[in-house]
């Protein structure tokens, strides 16, 4: 195990204020179960869960509530005990309406008490899943686990972590990379579960490495957080095989998955659809690196979560664990509520977080940070003609000329954005952080990316009824 | 948690939710600000008329800028600072004794014809101040070439003079001719061409804001440490004049860099934004482009100085340059 520079810097990037100070120092505290949790069925990238119980239900902690709906979906369980008070369609973390199940865990006693069998209140609480010893489990044990643990990417984009685990046959994994880069403003998450469970991420890379078959493991931090560098350093002292800890440069996106490959070994990732086990990679979280040792080890599947709860507005900042399903008022009251009163709150960080209008919503697995900015870090824009600046050009981490696209994209002409590569757009915001006109670029990418996305859908689903027409016709020709 | 009636209030707004706080206005005061020293040093040469000169062009583009958003029925603009520079960059670009009417002209030109008429700013395929110099070099020929010596008050019997261009443009002809010798250049430069020293520091008759090479210099440093311009442009636009006159005879190459518009030309005009490529190999091919064409109006073009018009030709290139030189995306084959 060594520790070494990363020589591959990419091409372009910003340097936002990082704000990391705020909750930095902040040790992860432990958050009550609040009154009322709201579990949303689309925690993850791909096909929300099936939702397996109905109104009235009493649900125990770690019971499955969501049913994994497809393959690229994963499943959703209760993170308390408690009586199912509704399901209904809620705002989610990204804006988006998804079922959710709304969950009273003040009515646990009451469904004691009513229940048929007859309670035993002082038994232990065992695991919720059977502990399993990784050295003599098999592969397939490994990846079920991880699987109905309901694992997902907890960094962002909520990729189901079983499926990563599994390359497409022909692909083998040759770099195991743990992304530790958190490189998004403000957010500390990932920095406190790195200081305060080291063991358990070096767990999770020994478990991660027998399901994919040894590769070699690079650890990604960039070189703001020395303090992570040394806890990984100490974890990571005596592992055997190919391992090194990779120090990258301090510049936004670092943590985006291409870039991050590229930084650690020198790989390139090609323009989607490719993705990273393309080139040989799978890039990890941390923090799903301490769930999946979690899950296999102590048996507790994905329930709760570190959520960085920050900005000027918070009254004290902290990096809470919280079950999944709290609700960002609690959050904001356990950190002692409104300093000054926000004029924006977004989930997540400032570069790629969303912003949303309400404090009634429910964490996710993905939720990593939640932010309430008073009005002074708040920009209110009125975005000007481009003047061909070409800051947006230098700003892409893509190499793309997002100039051109947002021009286009001003007259609807997605033709010439899909010509200028929009698809390859990974949504960093760069370009428009230092847009001077406070163009926004990247919301014309957005644009761009939804409308390709919806003609191909479209193409699609046209090709299989010709196709099905076809078929038909065919067959009716045989009968006849 | 905040009452529900006061919920609307939050802002929503796609990410990022960070700015760098660059803004067009701040871009615009820095080229104004860089262009300070060398606008005092125009005024230190050529006094009170030199003043007028860049009052009467500034206050033109701003009215203009202002009554033609208002005609168009679009938002006012002028607090851009955009209008501000054109004005400064064109009063910058003309001799000091123009008659003001004139100046007058050639702003509402800048701004109405050359800016407005195609949906303002970031929508102007020719750089305003220079298409304005262009149009005001065709149409008033005899005062855009009347040039007022330096400290011309101090010689009130001979105020106007031939710019050194116009001589060195001789020298390419005695060249031609075969006739030239290292005597006879000599003695051409003790006729009518100032030393490098007062090249330089600008102590030559010319445009307001294009004699001083040093105070462009000093202008060009600074949106360099700003980051307002690349080095792409300059660079290689006065690499390409230095090494063409390296090869090509006539005036020492030195002379043809630090005389007449090359170096505001080079620094101020052809780094133009709008009117200039956006991608960095793209820059490398306009500055190149700029100082080739200037280089051969120059030697064998009709008029003594062909920087305007070489960056008004390489404008109209800008297109094509971007479209061969789009770059390639991180991952793509």
């Amino acid at each position: 195990m060594k520790t070494v520079k990363s020589q591959f810097k990419f091409k372009g990037g910003v340097h936002p204020d990082y704000n990391k100070e705020l909750a930095r120092n902040q040790p992860i505290e432990k958050l009550a179960t609040p009154a009322e949790l709201v579990i949303s069925m689309s925690q993850h990238l791909g096909a929300p869960a099936k939702c397996l119980v109905k109104v009235g239900d009493f649900v125990k902690r770690g019971q499955l509530i969501g049913e994994k709906n497809g393959f690229i979906s994963v499943c959703v369980r209760a993170s308390a005990d408690g009586k199912v008070k509704a399901i209904e369609k809620r705002l989610g973390p990204a804006g988006g309406m998804a079922d959710a199940v709304i969950l009273d865990t003040t009515a646990k006693e009451e469904a004691l008490a009513e229940g048929t069998e007859t309670p035993t209140p002082s038994a232990p609480k065992g695991p919720i899943l059977p502990p399993l010893d990784w050295k003599t489990a098999t592969k397939e044990e490994l990846l079920k686990r991880v699987e109905e643990a309901g694992i997902c990417g907890m960094g962002g984009a909520g990729f189901p972590t079983n499926v990563k685990l599994s390359p497409p046959p022909g692909k083998r994994c040759e770099y195991l990379i743990l992304n530790g880069a958190e490189c998004e403003p403000y957010l500390t998450a990932d920095y406190r579960v790195m200081l305060e469970r080291a063991p358990r991420i070096r767990l999770g890379v020994e478990i991660m490495r027998k399901i994919l078959g040894m590769p070699a493991v690079r650890i990604a931090i960039e070189a703001n957080k020395p303090e992570a560098i040394k806890a990984m350093e100490e974890a990571f002292a005596d592992i055997e095989g190919n391992v090194e800890i990779v120090v990258l440069p301090v510049l936004y996106p670092q943590g985006s998955e291409k870039h991050q490959i590229y930084a650690t070994v020198k790989r390139i990732v090609p323009e989607p659809p490719a993705l990273p086990i393309d080139v040989g990679c799978v890039v990890e979280n941390v923090g799903t690196v301490a769930a999946i040792s979690d899950a296999v080890e102590l048996g507790e599947p994905l329930l709760e979560r570190v959520t960085t709860v920050s900005g000027d507005a918070v009254a004290t900042p902290k990096n809470i664990l919280a079950p999944c399903g709290t609700k960002y008022s609690d959050l904001v009251a356990f950190c002692g509520g409104e300093k000054i009163p926000p004029a924006k709150i977004i989930s997540g960080g400032t570069m790629m977080g969303f912003a949303v209008s309400t404090l009634d919503i429910g964490t996710t697995k993905t939720t990593s940070g939640l932010l309430l900015l008073s009005p002074s870090r708040v920009f209110q824009y009125s975005s000007q003609a481009c003047i061909n600046c070409g800051r947006c050009l230098r700003a892409c981490p893509m190499n793309l000329n997002p100039a051109e696209i947002s021009k286009a994209m001003e007259a609807d002409d997605v033709k010439t954005a899909e010509d200028a590569h929009v698809m390859t757009c990974i949504e960093c915001g760069a370009c428009s952080f230092g847009c001077p006109a406070y163009r926004t670029i990247t919301q014309f990418c957005r644009r761009a990316k939804a409308s390709i996305r919806a003609r191909m859908a479209a193409e699609r689903a046209a090709a299989q009824a010709a196709a099905e027409k076809e078929k038909q016709k065919a067959e009716g020709a045989k009968a006849n | 948690m905040k009452p529900k009636d006061t919920q609307e209030h939050f802002v929503l707004s796609s990410s990022p939710h960070a700015h760098a706080d660059s803004s067009v206005s701040r871009l615009m005061l820095d080229v104004i600000i860089a262009l300070l020293p060398t606008t005092f040093m125009g005024i230190f040469f050529f006094g009170m008329p030199a003043v007028w000169t860049i009052l009467v062009c500034v206050a033109t583009c701003v009215t203009t800028e202002a009554l033609c958003r208002l005609a168009m029925g679009r938002n006012n603009t002028i607090g851009d600072f955009s209008a501000v520079l054109t004005g400064l960059l064109l009063a910058l670009n003309l001799p000091a004794g123009i008659p003001l009417w004139m100046a007058i002209v050639g702003s509402v030109f800048a701004i109405g014809i050359s800016k407005q008429v195609f949906g303002g700013l970031g929508m102007n395929p020719f750089n305003p101040a220079l298409s304005a110099r262009a149009f005001m070099l065709i149409s008033f020929t005899g005062p855009m070439t009347t040039w007022l010596k330096p400290f011309w008050w101090r010689t009130p019997d001979a105020i106007t003079t031939a710019t050194p261009l116009a001589t060195m443009k001789t020298w390419f002809a005695a060249e031609a001719t075969a006739s030239a010798t290292p005597h006879g250049l000599c003695n051409s430069a003790c006729c009518g061409v100032p030393s490098l020293w007062n090249m330089a520091i600008g102590n030559i008759p010319g445009c307001i804001g294009e004699v001083s090479a040093i105070a462009l210099a000093l202008g060009g440093a600074y949106l360099l440490w700003r980051k307002v311009i690349t080095w792409h442009i300059p660079v290689t636009f006065l690499a390409t004049v230095f090494v063409y006159s390296l090869f090509a005879g006539g005036a020492p190459a030195m002379m043809q860099v630090l005389t007449g518009g090359v170096m505001i030309g080079a620094i101020f005009m052809a780094t133009d934004y709008v009117t200039s490529p956006i991608t960095a190999k793209g820059k490398l091919i306009f500055g190149f482009g700029c100082g080739l064409l200037c280089m051969l109006i120059r030697q064998f073009g009709g008029y003594p100085e062909g920087c305007s018009f070489a960056i008004l030709i390489m404008n109209a290139v800008c297109p094509l340059i971007n479209r061969w030189t789009q770059p390639k995306p991180f991952g793509a084959k």
